[in-house]
């Protein structure tokens, strides 16, 4: 399969990428891994006219510590998210989740921006994020600005961002010591999550149970009242719209997130 | 557009469409066909190659994209006559019966072992997700990839 025809064009710097997307409009779309992006044009479920690479902006792959937060590059590979030491001790909820999106070759292609600004809501890490209370720098023509991630997803594949405005920077507050937990359900290894379930203290996540990725409140809500992994895990599926598709019925989900739940818990 | 590519340390460059997907131009424009296309949805692994030394699937990344960058098949993998320890491997342990999947399996367990030099059979297991294969089972692969990670260390 060829994806349909397009004008390819590089950006080399954040100010290219912005440029180039105010002179080709709206027509012309951000490609960073690809591994979104390229499937979908494949099957002819998305056609720009255009594509702007953002793969050679060198400037947006990092992963600093700011003191309270850690800063992460739009363009920050799952690879190298999975195996930062940095990550690894002050924020291994989302180390070990980054481990585990697709395999090692999605992983050595995929960036944690392309994941957030794609917003799948069967994807990891935007419910990762949420559960860490990350927020997500962006720029465009008006400047930039920080969009927490809980008012950052609106709909299936859609973000508060802006025709031509750049994901540019993902920051995650430091949770310090406490419980996490990430648990994803698939009949393969390299699918979407069937549901999936990230933990970070009392903040829960779940991945594929909404047309976003969503906060489990009434699961914290319990928690922070005192109630048992159990006890708190049995609501899991409050407040949830499960989708029903070829993988899984919504009755089934929401068996599954509550089942999930309880381990991400323990 | 032309694209310039280092494909197993020689120059390739051609004119070929912005669409033009990895894998293709190794096999229709540098007529290197050993890298095999299976699914063609990311799915699979079979068309595997190394960039700049690392695993990625060439059916999901742009010509364009590799532009200026290294690219390795599995025609360029021992750099010379002979085999390389994977591929000695997969011979020793009878790591492939059709071998439709082998160049891809090969060449992410070299990406593997360069990350991980010692895997436990776990971590290979893990290690190869993303490739899929129809005839072994996987374990006599699997068994490759330990036997090349000892062989590697024995060299």
């Amino acid at each position: 399969m060829i994806p349909p025809a397009f004008a390819y064009h590089r950006a080399g710097t954040v100010e290219e990428a912005l440029s180039l997307a105010e002179s080709l409009g709206e027509d012309a779309k951000f490609l960073a891994g690809g591994h979104s992006l390229l499937p979908l044009m494949k099957l002819r479920l998305a056609a720009p006219e255009a594509l702007i690479d953002l793969t050679w902006i060198r400037e947006l792959s990092y992963i600093e510590d700011k003191g309270d937060h850690i800063a992460i590059g739009a363009l920050t590979r799952h690879h190298d998210v999975a195996t930062s030491d940095l990550l690894a001790r002050e924020v291994p909820l989302l180390a070990h989740a980054a481990g585990h999106v697709g395999d090692p070759q999605i992983r050595h292609r995929g960036t944690i921006g392309g994941s957030v600004a794609h917003a799948d809501p069967a994807s990891d890490l935007p419910a990762v994020l949420l559960a860490l209370d990350a927020a997500f720098a962006a720029r465009g023509g008006d400047g930039s600005r920080e969009v927490a991630a809980a008012d950052f997803f609106q709909s299936l594949f859609e973000t508060v961002l802006e025709p031509g405005e750049l994901l540019t920077e993902i920051r995650v507050p430091k949770p310090g010591a406490g419980h996490w937990g990430f648990q994803k359900f698939t009949q393969r290894a390299i699918d979407w999550a069937i549901v999936g379930v990230a933990v970070q203290g009392h903040n829960v996540a779940l991945v594929n149970m909404g047309s976003t990725p969503l906060r489990a409140t009434a699961v914290e809500r319990a928690l922070s009242a005192g109630a048992s992994p159990d006890e708190a895990a049995a609501l899991a599926a409050e407040g949830t719209s499960a989708p029903s598709d070829i993988r899984a019925s919504t009755a089934y989900r929401e068996h599954l997130a509550r089942v999930l739940t309880r381990r991400a818990l323990i | 557009m032309k694209v310039d590519l280092t494909v197993n340390g020689a120059d390739v460059s051609a004119d070929v469409e912005d669409r033009t997907l990895l894998v293709h131009f190794l096999r229709d424009v540098a007529n290197l066909t050993a890298t095999n296309i299976g699914c063609d949805t990311t799915s699979c692994g079979t068309c595997t190659v190394l960039l700049d030394g690392e695993s990625v699937k060439s059916c999901t990344v742009l010509a364009a994209q590799a532009a200026g960058r290294g690219v390795t098949t599995l025609e360029g993998l021992a750099g010379g006559p002979g085999m390389h320890p994977v591929q000695r491997a997969f011979q020793e342990q009878h790591g492939l019966q059709c071998g439709f999947c082998t160049p891809g399996m090969v060449l992410a367990i070299v990406s593997l072992l360069k990350e991980n030099p010692h895997p436990t059979e776990e971590q290979v297991r893990q290690g190869l997700e993303g490739n899929l294969c129809r005839c072994t089972g996987y374990h006599n692969i699997v068994r490759a990839a330990l036997a090349a990670a000892s062989i590697q260390v024995a060299d």
